[in-house]
């Protein structure tokens, strides 16, 4: 659960199996308690406002403490709000000149080059060692299975905040185990090596945190979907002398394309909004060096005061969150529509 | 066993007897071993160093065997106003859950049970409003909430994650209204129950285990949020754990053992629950993601 909002709790969850759409319903009778006539057979739809009325709280919750906040972020991209304006809460009108100021700034494009490489990293790794690691479990004997399945369940299972404090601790300067192992291992300059002395090196042990967060959840899933491709393909494949490589590539993935979509599109997303990792583990320091888009906006807003700036970073980023959504989206509803 | 080259499906195969032990198999286990190993290994180190006496916490080289002490737990609890973040914690996590199991069960029945005009686009709104970009609105949701004085308030930290859980509330709900017969709500109702008392007594009962798991997950999120209560909150009386945790460092210097300490407190609910839950945790997705 990691980089996801600890993961598993955003992935879509599972759906039971579907009624049929279209099927008529009983009537609801709108009169709360109170004996109704019963009826044998179904009559068309209860319409009218019962319905309106069950979805309404969770409508209007979503509208003021979502879309809301979402239109005042647009809203506020286009005011100029620094510290003076924040004072006297008077926010002028600037058009596009937060826009134009970031797209003229050459540290924002460096923060968005650094987003990107560090997403492309993260996810690959995810990916790559994640399947490798599902196939395993699939190939493991009972015993072993429950034995790393626990070790991942755990991993899965750490609190990002808890588990940044824990790899703080791990990569210590003066008692950091990392540096141990380094020395153990015979690596030279490791007596104390301070991890977080460039934004590089930060944003490495955050890789490494969220990529050890966040391999259970592929790993676990990729193994759940190796289940459903069935023995006998597999039998089949060794019988007709295939070896590992062209099984996973002629049977494997084909069968398991979907899941590799997704999870790929889900992890993007979980991971280019990793504030959480990246702020608690240096709060985007040395000298602003490991900020990624997320952790730029609230530096820029709370530290430097810039809150129309912040705003605009903001909306950027959720645009690109959002041509990352869509291809996700469109991938769950062609397996709504396949069900 | 020897089988025809073909893809034409055969009758069901009984499990292959395990054969004697190979190297590649070996090799397997002993892989497998040490990956579990890496993979459980912060988790270890925290609750080691939590339980390790401070003499032997800071030294050059990593001291695996000591005699356990519970000093590191006294001191991390002995804080200020630990006990103020625990009730700030844990009222907010109960709050939002409540409310949303509230607010989702309505909403999840109606789009299980009814059709309506704007069904569809509200299953849309829901889907999206799942991967609500929340780390990135940390700013506007500050903005609004100063100047509608509202820092520094439970209520609002409240209804924040009250509204984050609740996509992911009612789309699991309604899964699990969909997955009870109609039939038995049928019956209840030609036995003369109204549609009310049918889902009280029927639908209702059926549907704890879903809820349970439903709600442990939206306690997990609220838990473990961290980004808003930092932007939002910035008087120690209205903060919650994680800060808690991320500020304890600056507060007690270099102590290691009672940072861990308070780590492993921090976690250890998570962690039961996790494993409570593992099974609903997996394959969720892939259920959905994987043509069986």
């Amino acid at each position: 659960m990691t980089v996801h909002s600890q993961g598993a709790m955003t992935a879509a969850p599972q759906d039971a199996p579907h009624k049929p759409a279209g099927r008529p319903e009983e009537t609801a009778s709108p009169t709360g308690p109170g004996p109704t006539s019963p009826r044998g057979g179904r009559k068309s739809l209860p319409s009218g406002w019962l319905p309106y009325l069950l979805v309404a709280p969770a409508v209007l919750a979503l509208a003021t403490l979502l879309l809301y906040p979402l239109i005042k972020n647009v809203i506020l991209s286009f005011q100029d709000i620094n510290k003076i304006e924040f004072i006297q809460r008077k926010y002028p009108f600037a058009g596009f000149s937060n826009y134009t100021q970031l797209i003229g700034d050459a540290d924002f494009w460096t923060v968005v080059a650094r987003s990107f490489a560090f997403t492309a990293a993260n996810v690959a790794l995810i990916m790559v060692l994640g399947s490798l690691i599902g196939i395993l479990l699939n190939r493991l004997g009972k015993k072993m299975r429950l034995v790393l399945s626990m070790a991942l369940v755990m991993a899965w299972a750490m609190p990002i905040v808890a588990s940044v404090q824990v790899f703080k601790w791990l990569f210590d300067e003066q008692f950091g185990v990392m540096n141990w192992v380094m020395r153990s291992a015979g690596f030279a300059g490791y007596e104390q090596h301070n991890w977080m002395q460039t934004g590089l090196s930060t944003l490495t042990i955050v890789t490494v945190l969220v990529v050890w967060g966040s391999i259970p959840f592929v790993a676990l899933n990729m193994y759940a979907g190796l289940t459903t491709v069935g023995a006998e393909l597999y039998e089949a494949a060794r019988m007709d002398g295939a070896n590992g490589w062209q099984t996973f590539w002629k049977i494997v993935f084909p069968n398991l394309r979907p899941f590799f979509l997704i999870t790929t599109f889900l992890e993007v997303i979980w991971v280019f909004k990793a504030f959480t990792q990246v702020y608690a583990m240096n709060k985007g320091g040395p000298d602003r060096a490991s900020e990624i888009l997320p952790v730029f906006a609230y530096v820029e807003g709370q530290s430097q005061a810039h809150y129309g700036l912040a705003a605009a970073i903001s909306v950027l980023t959720i645009l690109i969150l959002v041509v990352v959504m869509s291809f996700y989206f469109r991938l769950i509803l062609k397996q709504e529509e396949e069900q | 066993m020897s089988s025809p080259t073909t893809t034409a499906p055969k009758p069901a195969q009984q499990l292959r007897k395990r054969r004697p032990v190979r190297p590649a198999a070996v090799v397997k286990n002993l892989g497998a071993l040490l990956l579990a190993l890496v993979f459980v290994f912060p988790v270890y180190w925290m609750f080691s160093s939590a339980l390790k006496p401070s003499s032997q916490m800071l030294t050059k080289d990593p001291v695996f065997v000591f005699t356990p002490t519970l000093d590191n737990f006294t001191k991390a609890t002995g804080v200020s106003n630990f006990w103020t973040y625990v009730t700030n914690s844990v009222l907010v996590t109960v709050g939002a859950v409540a409310l949303a199991l509230l607010v989702a069960l309505a909403a999840s029945f109606a789009i299980a049970r009814m059709r309506f005009k704007g069904r569809k686009g509200l299953v849309l709104t829901v889907m999206m409003a799942q991967m609500a970009p929340w780390e990135v609105m940390v700013i506007a949701m500050y903005m609004i909430a100063r100047d509608g004085e509202m820092l520094n308030s439970l209520p609002l930290l409240t209804a924040i994650y009250f509204v984050m859980i609740l996509p992911f509330t009612i789309w699991t709900l309604r899964g699990f209204i969909a997955a009870v017969p109609v039939t038995l709500e049928e019956a209840a109702q030609i036995d003369g129950c109204t549609r009310g008392q049918a889902f009280r007594k029927v639908i209702f009962p059926l549907l704890a285990p879903g809820l349970m798991s439903t709600s442990l997950f939206g306690f997990i999120t609220a838990w473990n949020e961290f980004a808003m209560v930092l932007i939002l909150n910035k008087d120690k009386s209205a903060q919650t754990l994680p800060l808690w945790l991320t500020e304890f460092m600056s507060a007690f210097g270099n102590d290691w053992g009672a940072t861990m300490a308070a780590s492993s407190l921090f976690a250890v609910p998570v962690l039961l629950i996790f494993i409570f839950l593992q099974r609903k945790a997996v394959g969720g997705m892939t259920a959905g993601a994987v043509k069986g």
